[in-house]
């Protein structure tokens, strides 16, 4: 089969792989039908996330048909599933409290001794995402092994197209666990920093949930344009103090809650960014948190603090002083996406959540490689990309990449 | 301008200060560090921490006499935890280095253990000490090429938390010291192999199957084996 095999920094390629098998009974196999690139993505592309080898399968944003089962698969040959894109095993003591990125038994015991000795307990299995998370192949293939069958994957139904439902395996949930984990009150202001997709679904989702007011921060124009186009007000951070705005904006108490929808690449030209991108190429510091330092200056008294960016190691000037002396609370983690499949397929099915706005290109997977150089290149412009498998590779002539939102 | 003068020696002033400061905090730092790591300070004699034996001793800076022990919980009831564990010849389906475990009858098993550079290793065990649902501890026979001893306890951390499972060994590393460090490069040092071995038992009695990374990768390795 074709897939996108990482080989280094900035170095992916769609090669030919050999096609997966069942290999334990809860296994199912997909043939992927459509598959997007992450903003985490961008993460291993740029070398960021260690624990990678080369020609690792990428991808952990996947849907696709149900073509093989293992003995004990609840799924059936035929069903058309979205798969979320940490692996989790449903039986353990953190699957049964619902907390299912933190599942104990995917991450397989090989693999599992890195992040033991980085965080203090073993992470989950995760699809296509570097050995620390179990080094499984990822969904940016033809074809995928998908462990735990039984659990994970939701099955959808049929009227609704792959875009609409594609994104449950990873940012819907993640911007709705965002915006879940500011435990939004009536007449709340939230600000996000980064109008990624991640970002994009966290403003929407803190909508829903009653927040008065959504601040979004970024400096690509399009992006905030989306965000606008969602509800939010928008602060361009090369145009404006973001911390003395959100403070104006909010009558000088400041935002309730923050979202960084960041992570630790933050952009920009900002004296600890700047000190962080040196220290981080003479591998001092990991993790850029520009992002997260800001929102914790800026949240009000007593507020809330939600992460969903992904970091990965250590960040400096860590603001625990403006943390503690303000009394902020805050929630983080991987998405445990299995909690969030059924009532977010529910209100995609209502009409009550756009998923399709912040997708502006789709491309034959045969292109992914190109189209991990636009992502990282070109964020201003392409916002979301889908690669599917089965989507002509254009012509010559017409190599162009496709926009369908211009 | 005798005015900036003022200002700008003031400022200097202000750093050798905190220069001084500096020193002085990062030598108390430096004291109290070094005074944490020298043994026993307050000559107290016996340990009076409430951890298990098997855990990191910072007094004399080692493991206990060749103790190694993981402690991990399971969501299942002992009974089932401990049929399983009973059931020695089933070892090798979670345990990397079992080839095979013979059973001899009397509670005596004959076991086949991978060793460094290919080579394996035999050894028959007893069972010393067994109360169903509780614990199970066997000891390697006088004769055998490795002198071991084990212990598997089952009990309650708290409700609902499962069954906490606790395995430790004792062990005389095959050919002394020389052996043990190429057991730690090839990965089959015993602390890493009894955390390793209990994560798949874990997996195996939680899920029913252990934990696999198999699939295709650009490296051209076989779909199912695992991707180390």
């Amino acid at each position: 089969m074709r897939a996108l095999t990482w080989h280094g920094r900035h170095d992916v390629r769609v090669e030919t792989v050999p096609d997966p098998e069942i290999v334990n009974p809860h296994d199912a196999i997909l043939r992927v039908t459509s598959t997007a690139i992450c903003g985490s993505d961008l993460h291993l592309y740029d070398g960021y996330i260690p624990g990678m080898r080369a020609g690792d399968i990428l991808g952990h944003e996947f849907m696709g048909e149900v073509v093989e089962t293992g003995s004990q698969s609840t799924l059936h040959k035929g069903d058309r599933v979205v798969v979320p894109f940490p692996i989790a095993c449903g039986e353990c003591f953190f699957c049964k409290k619902q907390q299912f990125s933190c599942c104990d038994n995917t991450n397989p015991a090989e693999t599992s001794d890195a992040t033991e000795t980085m965080y203090g307990y073993p992470m989950a299995g995760v699809f296509g995402y570097s050995h620390l998370t179990g080094g499984y192949a990822g969904g940016q293939a033809e074809y995928v092994r998908v462990p735990f069958s039984n659990v994970g994957p939701i099955v959808v139904p049929d009227h609704l197209e792959d875009d609409k439902v594609l994104f449950l395996s990873d940012i819907l949930p993640t911007g709705w666990m965002a915006a879940e984990n500011c435990e939004i009150e009536p007449g709340d202001t939230v600000a996000v920093w980064g109008c990624g997709p991640v970002g994009l679904f966290a403003i929407q989702s803190a909508l829903i949930m009653g927040a008065h007011r959504v601040i979004a921060i970024d400096h690509y124009p399009t992006r905030l344009a989306l965000a606008k186009e969602l509800g939010a007000e928008i602060l361009d951070y090369r145009e404006v103090d973001v911390r003395e705005a959100l403070a104006e904006m909010t009558g000088g108490i400041g935002p309730d809650a923050v979202i960084d929808a960041v992570g630790l690449e933050a952009h920009g030209i900002s004296i600890d960014n700047i000190a962080d991108q040196v220290k981080s190429m003479a591998f001092l510091v990991t993790d850029r948190a520009h992002a997260f330092r800001e929102a914790v200056l800026s949240v009000r008294k007593g507020g809330r603090v939600s992460v969903p960016g992904v970091y990965g190691g250590f960040a400096d000037k860590f603001p625990v002083g403006a943390f503690m002396e303000k009394g902020l609370t805050m929630k983080t983690g991987q998405t445990h996406v299995q909690r969030y499949l059924k009532p977010l397929l529910d209100l995609i099915e209502q009409g009550k959540v756009d998923t399709t706005f912040l997708i502006s290109h789709h491309a034959p997977l045969e292109q992914a490689a190109d189209m991990y150089k636009h992502w990282h290149d070109d964020q201003n412009q392409f916002t979301k990309i889908v690669l599917k498998t089965e989507m002509a590779v254009p012509k010559a002539e017409q190599q162009e990449v496709q926009h369908e939102l211009a | 301008m005798p005015e900036q003068d003022t200002q700008s020696r003031g400022s200097r002033n202000n750093q050798t200060a905190l220069i001084g400061a500096g020193i002085a905090l990062a030598a108390g730092a430096a004291g109290f560090l070094l005074a944490r790591r020298s043994p026993d300070v307050h000559d107290d004699g016996n340990n009076i921490s409430d951890a298990p034996d098997h855990v990191w001793r910072r007094k004399t800076g080692r493991y206990e006499e060749g103790l190694v022990g993981r402690t991990v919980s399971i969501n299942k009831p002992r009974e089932e935890i401990f049929a399983a564990w009973r059931d020695f010849t089933r070892f090798p389906t979670f345990m990397e280095n079992v080839e095979t475990v013979e059973d001899l009858g009397d509670g005596r098993s004959k076991w086949t253990i991978k060793a460094p550079l290919g080579s394996t290793v035999e050894l028959i065990t007893r069972i010393t000490d067994e109360i169903p649902n509780d614990r199970i501890a066997w000891k390697s026979e006088p004769d055998s090429e490795v002198q071991t001893t084990g212990r598997v306890e089952l009990f309650e951390i708290a409700p609902n938390r499962g069954t906490a499972v606790r395995l430790t060994m004792t062990y005389d590393p095959p050919a002394g010291l020389p052996g043990r460090a190429i057991a730690k490069i090839l990965q089959r040092e015993p602390n890493v192999q009894a955390r390793r071995d209990l994560r798949r038992f874990k997996q195996l009695i939680e899920t029913g199957e252990v934990a696999t990374n198999a699939g295709p990768s650009g490296r051209g390795e076989p779909v199912n084996q695992p991707k180390i």
